[in-house]
């Protein structure tokens, strides 16, 4: 499904700040997986997310999705395959406009968007029923501005807009960390009840190892730009969220005794 | 009453413009200088065609036409060369005053005795009347002409309002509406969120120039000058539609914009008939603007002061 080729990204070239965000980082995807990134902070984790979502181009590289070439595509052009949702909950919709408003102009995305008017009575019933499944007593705020709502329930909203039509790929971005602890337990797990019933292909960046554990069917974790670890299938299985805190400290140990310090060692003591 | 008819007219005709940066200003929260320039271009352009001899009617069209083209290259600027939006409009705004200053041939062009896009109406109203040159309006009496433009410039500006509003209610119209609101979400949504701001600008012009030609033919003349401190006239008009009826919802948000531009133009009428210099006028209007984009601010910290102080002590 999702085909990552050996990109790289790095920011700020050749200056002091140079960051080495993804270094020949490949990926293969499978159609209808569940997949979970995790990683410390600056790992590359959200990285890898936006340069699939498009947010900005790898210096090499290609990406494939569903078979196509995406790499040259801007972002919104690959929004007519990728669904997302971000980690700020007020990211995924417009804070001034009505929550029917907001979910019309998902309901056609990637597509033309003619001048007919959008939000007629009988859009408004097709939402409403969408709406209701959620159960949040949003079906009777459709023509309330999404900005007044909380930030739980516009994030269910931005769910619910996201996988409206049938997205090829979903990516979330750490899309219950800023979320109070119950809003981010609804939203965990309406984001897998959603994901299994419309059996969509995704990929979600956390920084909750338990979340990691508990939704997805393979975890890959990252660090410094690449990919240390892959659980999958029955490794998956087995895997629980101490020996996630283990590879971790595994690898930062690696880290710290990497070559340039062994090279240093040797030279004052070999 | 003829003052009050005056003030009305100029205040529809100007509504255009307020509609205009309506869409600029506070949809795609796009601060679009390039008004200033429009305004004169839609002018301009109307007046020399109309003294050439073209249709008023299709002189303004083309007025609104050349309007998007402004708003259009403003929008490329910004997109496509990165620059500031100030900066952008500013630049555009200076090239059309060359612009303006080249289509005319000279700073000023009247307009008199030149058929107008109300001419018709104004046909319709002597017939009707039976070759009356004035007519009762409440006992006034009020010169037909007046009553003609007036009369034109009411169905024009309504047909202008009503037509937004459904254009802004289409698909198009409501990702339109969020480019501002919210760009990331619009390129999430698959929409090229700059082709959204080139397109509105376009559009915002346009309105802009065809007030300008409107208001070229109402007061018979186009100035290359005109055009000054008319994005601040179009901002206090919208402040005032929002501050008299609100903007809860579209229709509401049109309809304050065309209402709050009339009202604005009836307290400038009243305001020079009890002496203030004229030459003070865009003084008392950016100042007016500043408080009004200060105030509410102000009042929320002094009732926390007051109310908010009180009850702690």
């Amino acid at each position: 499904m999702l085909k990552i080729y050996a990109i790289s990204k790095t920011f700020f070239p050749n200056t002091v700040n140079e960051v080495r965000a993804l270094q020949k980082v490949s990926l293969t995807i499978e159609e209808g997986s569940f997949t979970a990134i995790i990683g410390t902070n600056g790992s590359g984790k959200s990285t890898l997310l936006n340069a699939i979502a498009g947010t900005f181009f790898p210096d090499e590289g290609k990406i494939t999705l569903d078979g196509t070439e995406i790499i040259n595509w801007p972002e919104y052009k690959r929004a007519s395959l990728v669904g997302r949702v971000f980690q700020n909950p007020f990211a995924g919709s417009a804070a001034e406009m009505t929550i029917a408003e907001n979910i019309v102009m998902a309901m056609r995305r990637g597509q033309s968007r003619p001048l007919r008017q959008a939000v007629t009575l009988s859009v408004k019933e097709v939402i409403a029923e969408r709406v209701r499944l959620l159960k949040m007593g949003l079906e009777d705020r459709l023509d309330n501005p999404i900005g007044t709502l909380s930030g739980g329930q516009r994030q269910a909203l931005t769910l619910l807009m996201a996988t409206w039509l049938k997205p090829k790929l979903l990516l979330l971005d750490e899309h219950t960390a800023a979320l109070d602890p119950k809003s981010a337990a609804k939203v965990s797990e309406l984001t897998k009840n959603i994901i299994q019933q419309e059996k969509l292909t995704a990929l979600m960046v956390t920084h909750s190892m338990q979340q990691a554990v508990d939704l997805s069917d393979r975890i890959v974790m990252m660090h410094r730009g690449q990919i240390v670890e892959d659980y999958r299938d029955e490794m998956k299985k087995r895997v629980r969220v101490i020996d996630l805190m283990e590879t971790f400290d595994r690898v930062q140990k690696r880290e710290l005794f990497d070559e340039s310090v062994a090279a240093l060692l040797e030279k004052q003591y070999v | 009453m003829n003052l009050i008819i005056g003030a009305f007219t100029i205040g529809l005709i100007l509504s255009l413009l307020s509609l205009g940066m309506l869409i600029s200003f506070r949809m795609i929260k796009f601060t679009d200088i390039t008004v200033d320039g429009s305004i004169t271009l839609g002018a301009s352009l109307s007046a020399v065609l109309i003294m050439a001899g073209w249709s008023p009617w299709l002189a303004t069209l083309l007025a609104f036409l050349a309007g998007s083209l402004a708003g259009m290259i403003t929008g490329i600027l910004h997109t496509r060369f990165k620059i500031q939006e100030i900066l952008a409009g500013i630049l555009m705004m200076t090239a059309l005053y060359s612009i303006n200053l080249r289509i005319m041939g000279r700073s000023n062009i009247p307009l008199l005795d030149t058929a107008t896009v109300s001419s018709g109406f104004e046909k319709l109203l002597i017939e009707l009347t039976g070759g009356e040159a004035k007519l009762l309006v409440f006992g006034w009496p009020v010169s037909l002409a007046d009553l003609a433009v007036f009369g034109s410039s009411l169905i024009l500006c309504t047909l202008i309002g009503i037509l937004l509003t459904r254009f802004l209610r289409t698909h198009f119209g409501t990702v339109l509406r969020a480019t501002g609101n919210n760009p990331q979400m619009v390129r999430a949504q698959g929409v090229n969120n700059n082709t959204m701001v080139i397109f509105s600008l376009a559009l915002s012009n346009g309105l802009v120039a065809l007030s300008g030609a409107l208001l070229a033919q109402y007061q018979g003349f186009a100035d290359v000058q005109m055009g000054i401190g008319m994005m601040v006239w179009g901002l206090a008009s919208i402040i005032i539609g929002e501050a008299l009826i609100g903007k809860t919802g579209l229709g509401v948000t049109i309809t304050g914009a065309i209402l709050g531009t009339i009202l604005f133009r009836l307290l400038i009428a009243i305001a020079l008939r009890w002496g203030l210099n004229p030459n003070d006028l865009k003084l008392v209007t950016a100042l007016f603007v500043f408080l009004a984009l200060v105030t509410p601010g102000m009042f929320k910290s002094m009732s926390n002061k007051f109310f908010g102080g009180s009850r702690h002590a």
